[in-house]
């Protein structure tokens, strides 16, 4: 650890913490629910939570010093401990990894003579890995100091630790660098929109919010999360549900790994995600909404806050909403720090609320008893989106398009093995086929539907068609043809799972962690037919016990993949019954390490 | 006319506003749980108290009891998952029963005994969790540690000092102490607080007290811990309400 006189961190060149301190707090008000968004931004300042900074936010938010760490501790993004000036995290989604990002990661380390995970002894960096950063289509890709870059290659991960090695502060790095694209293949509904912001809600000022709530539930649109709960019944819940004040909130922590249109709908359909939580507002009567954007999409914060402002410039937000005295409403944008189950409602609001994201007992559910146990209309940023189109169609016409049960259009997230990869949208009811062929699939084994946590599927499905009655999808579509091996796909997804993974309820803290151990054995080459069983028995815990759907759907990738492609898993086994985990020439390691040898006579002979 | 619903063929009357295992509890029906303590808010997280309700498995400890409910909860299907939770929490932290001087009072143990869960059945994860001597009176031996909460809850709830809380996430969640030498000593903990009574286990410890009465002559020597957590039943749930 550095001594805190290191020069480092006062003239580091981000900012001077100890002035800003006091600001941090006065522009959080200094209320104990804006603890998470305070502890990010003196860890986007200072690299750090440093231990003085966690005393101050403690005595002056009157709160137990403990909740401080017990709160940053929980999300990925923030430290405790100094990381480096430079944080170097490089996504590890499978689809990264088909792209090479370990490879690079492994040339980075060497460049910059690093362990992954470890700070550099003169504290200037550190690289790890982190959870898929959303940015599949255009990988591989890594954030630094919270920042996205995308498409590395050899030679631009060579120039990024020569910037690292001269201390080149980030804000000064090539802006090339950072430019997300947002690889629109295919429009539709909502990506062709030509809707001018304000005009769906101009119509709306005509009619009451029972007939907004009517609407949406007659348009039959559910949500685009990934649950599928029919959204007008939310509204009218909501609505219907007693309490001091109502709230709106946009769930924009797109985490599963392999998704990315909800990145794309904010970069370029902000105004029709304002929108519609504004008519959402004015169907459930809230004043306050919050869109809840995850760590790493952290770049689009300037962006969306422009467009607040612009909203509330032209009276679209803020008091008396288009001159209508009454309709007031207004957005706040809370970041999120690195915690895929901050995904899950009630997860999202405990993390609203600054603290620990972990996911609440059920019922109450969030419509009653959300937002500070106020009822709370939460929502995917795609199903807003859906929303403000279904009230311009009309409930028929809206109806009209997709399938019986699956009305209106789907944004799905292509990557992996494909010609373009991508944002596509169709009406619900297209098949795996066409979306392959669009996006030049050659030679395709199988694809992931909707993410670790949704299905896997070989080539006799590619038939079934996207949907809430055959395939429902949150919106990722991840590619295999068939040079990849698919058991190394669902142990890169345990791994997720195990590293996502809250700790509140037994079966998923210690399960998911077993099963990334036996996924680990079997990779090894000393699994067994006793690991395939054993997996089976945790599947089955984790499935009927787990607190919430992270647990429950935590085996879905093992499940699946053992079903359509055990051989990959078959060709892995000892054929012995049973095989300890511990590997004697394993144990040895260290001690090779630290002599320095690493021939023959320092290996134990593999015994059969 | 009161509101009932059946448990392992049993009839369970409740009040409005209980949870299946308070009624449960309350009628002299024994549910195995971990995390729950009768005089606290249920926390459900540790799923021992798995039941099947109309067919699904759902915590009885935080599920609302509803007319006409179908609850199985002594069935072999359940009580095998029951097993492998306690087998993970075996696996999970370092418990040597045999040198602990919680044996015989520790309800993990007791679970164990009473689901006949005879061996952790998984690879241990061996964690390294150091312990905190430094109080006079009180010794932390978090190898032990379960994370059910409620030295958390207690503490903030009854005692309103926040001594303990939880950090990390995942297999990595801990327990931590309020002071910012994160160190017992420099709390306020006092041995009459109410966190001092609630761990089920042994990691929250009396110094100077540990083998004062015999193993062979301790609380779940006496008679198993289902006839135990009826004896204790029911309590009045004084911190029930929403926080």
């Amino acid at each position: 650890m550095l001594p805190d006189t290191n020069p480092i961190y006062g003239e580091s060149p981000r900012c001077d913490l100890h002035a800003d301190l006091h600001e941090i707090v006065a522009k959080y008000s200094g209320e104990k629910t804006n603890l998470l968004q305070m502890l990010i931004e003196i860890n986007a300042c200072a690299g750090y939570i440093p231990k003085d900074a966690a005393i101050y936010i403690a005595a002056t938010l009157d709160i137990p010093l403990a909740r401080i760490e017990s709160v940053a501790s929980f999300y990925s993004l923030l430290h405790l401990q100094p990381v480096g000036e430079y944080r170097v995290l490089f996504s590890d989604n499978i689809t990264d990894r088909m792209l090479g990002n370990l490879d690079l990661m492994e040339q980075m380390c060497r460049q910059l003579w690093l362990q992954p995970g470890k700070v550099s002894e003169d504290g200037l960096l550190s690289i790890n890995t982190t959870s898929c950063t959303g940015m599949c289509d255009q990988g591989p890709a890594l954030l630094v100091n919270g920042y996205a870059i995308t498409k590395l290659s050899s030679q631009r991960v060579q120039e990024i630790g020569q910037l690292i090695r001269n201390r080149t502060p980030v804000a000064e790095w090539p802006a090339d660098y950072f430019n997300v694209e947002d690889n629109i293949r295919r429009g539709g509904l909502i990506l062709d929109n030509t809707l001018a912001y304000g005009e769906v809600l101009q119509a709306a000022k005509a009619i009451t919010p029972e007939t907004i709530i009517s609407t949406i539930k007659d348009s039959n649109l559910r949500g685009r999360g990934g649950a599928g709960f029919p959204t007008g019944i939310k509204w009218e819940a909501c609505r219907n549900a007693e309490g001091d004040a109502h709230y709106v909130v946009c769930n924009a922590d797109e985490g599963e790994p392999g998704t990315f249109k909800d990145r794309v709908l904010l970069t370029t359909q902000a105004d029709l995600v304002f929108e519609g939580m504004t008519l959402c507002a004015r169907a459930v009567g809230a004043k306050k909404g919050f869109l809840y954007l995850r760590g790493e999409y952290r770049y689009l914060l300037g962006h969306l806050q422009g467009v607040l402002q612009r909203r509330r410039n032209s009276e679209l937000l803020g008091e008396s909403i288009m001159g209508e005295q009454g309709f007031d409403f207004d957005i706040e944008i809370h970041l999120g720090a690195g915690a895929y189950i901050c995904g899950e409602e009630s997860a999202l609001i405990e993390s609203l609320e600054g603290k620990r994201g972990v996911p609440r007992n059920r019922p109450p559910f969030p419509v009653t008893h959300g937002y500070l146990q106020q009822p709370t209309a939460l929502d995917n940023v795609e199903t807003f989106c859906q929303a403000v189109m279904a009230l311009h169609m009309g409930a028929e016409a809206y109806r009209a398009i997709g399938t019986e049960k699956s009305s209106g259009s789907k944004l799905i997230s292509v990557s992996g093995d494909c010609a373009y990869p991508g944002i596509y949208e169709y009406p619900f009811g297209v098949t795996v086929r066409q979306v392959l062929e669009d996006c030049g699939a050659v030679n395709i084994q199988a694809v992931q539907i909707s993410g670790p946590s949704g299905i896997c599927i070989g080539e006799h499905e590619f038939n079934r068609k996207l949907g809430f009655e055959d395939l429902p999808t949150a919106g990722a579509f991840m590619v295999f043809d068939d040079s990849r091996d698919l058991f190394e796909v669902a142990r890169n997804f345990v791994h997720f799972f195990a590293h996502e993974s809250c700790g509140f309820c037994t079966p998923c803290r210690v399960g998911t962690s077993m099963l990334k151990q036996t996924m680990d054995k079997i990779a090894a080459g000393h699994g067994t037919k006793h690991d395939l069983a054993e997996i089976e028995n945790l599947d089955h815990v984790l499935q009927t016990t787990s607190h919430c759907g992270l647990g429950r759907t935590a085996c879905n990738p093992v499940l699946h993949t053992l079903k359509h492609f055990r051989p990959a898993y078959e060709s892995r086994l000892k054929s012995l019954d049973f095989e300890p985990a511990f590997d004697l020439d394993g144990a040895l390691a260290r001690a090779r390490q630290m002599t320095g040898r690493d021939d023959a006579g320092a290996h134990l002979k593999e015994s059969e | 006319m009161t509101n009932t619903f059946q448990l392992d063929g049993a009839t369970v009357p409740f009040e409005p506003g209980q949870t299946v295992m308070q009624a449960a509890l309350a009628a002299d029906q024994y549910i195995p749980h971990l995390c729950y303590h009768p005089e606290f808010k249920p926390h459900g997280s540790c799923k021992l108290c798995t039941v099947k309700v109309n067919g699904r498995t759902m915590a009885s400890c935080t599920m609302p009891a509803e007319a006409g409910l179908e609850v199985e909860s002594d069935i072999d299907e359940i009580n095998a998952l029951r097993r492998t939770l306690v087998k993970m929490l075996f696996a999970e932290g370092n418990h040597f029963c045999p040198s602990c001087e919680k044996s015989g009072n520790c309800m993990l143990q007791a679970l164990g005994y009473d689901l006949e869960v005879h061996a952790a059945g998984f690879r241990h994860q061996y964690p390294d969790r150091p312990l905190d001597a430094s109080h006079p009176d009180i010794l932390l031996d978090f190898n032990r540690c379960i994370l059910c909460e409620l030295c958390v809850r207690a503490s903030g709830e009854v005692d309103g000092k926040n001594v303990f809380a939880l950090a990390g996430r995942g297999n990595s969640k801990h327990l931590i102490v309020n002071a910012e030498s994160g160190q017992l000593k420099d709390t306020n903990i006092a041995l009459t607080d109410k966190a001092m009574q609630v761990c089920p286990v042994g990691v929250i410890l009396k110094k100077r007290v540990g083998f004062s009465q015999p193993i062979g002559d301790r609380r779940y020597d006496e008679s198993p811990i289902s006839a135990q957590a009826l004896q204790d039943a029911p309590r009045p749930p004084s911190g029930a309400e929403h926080d």
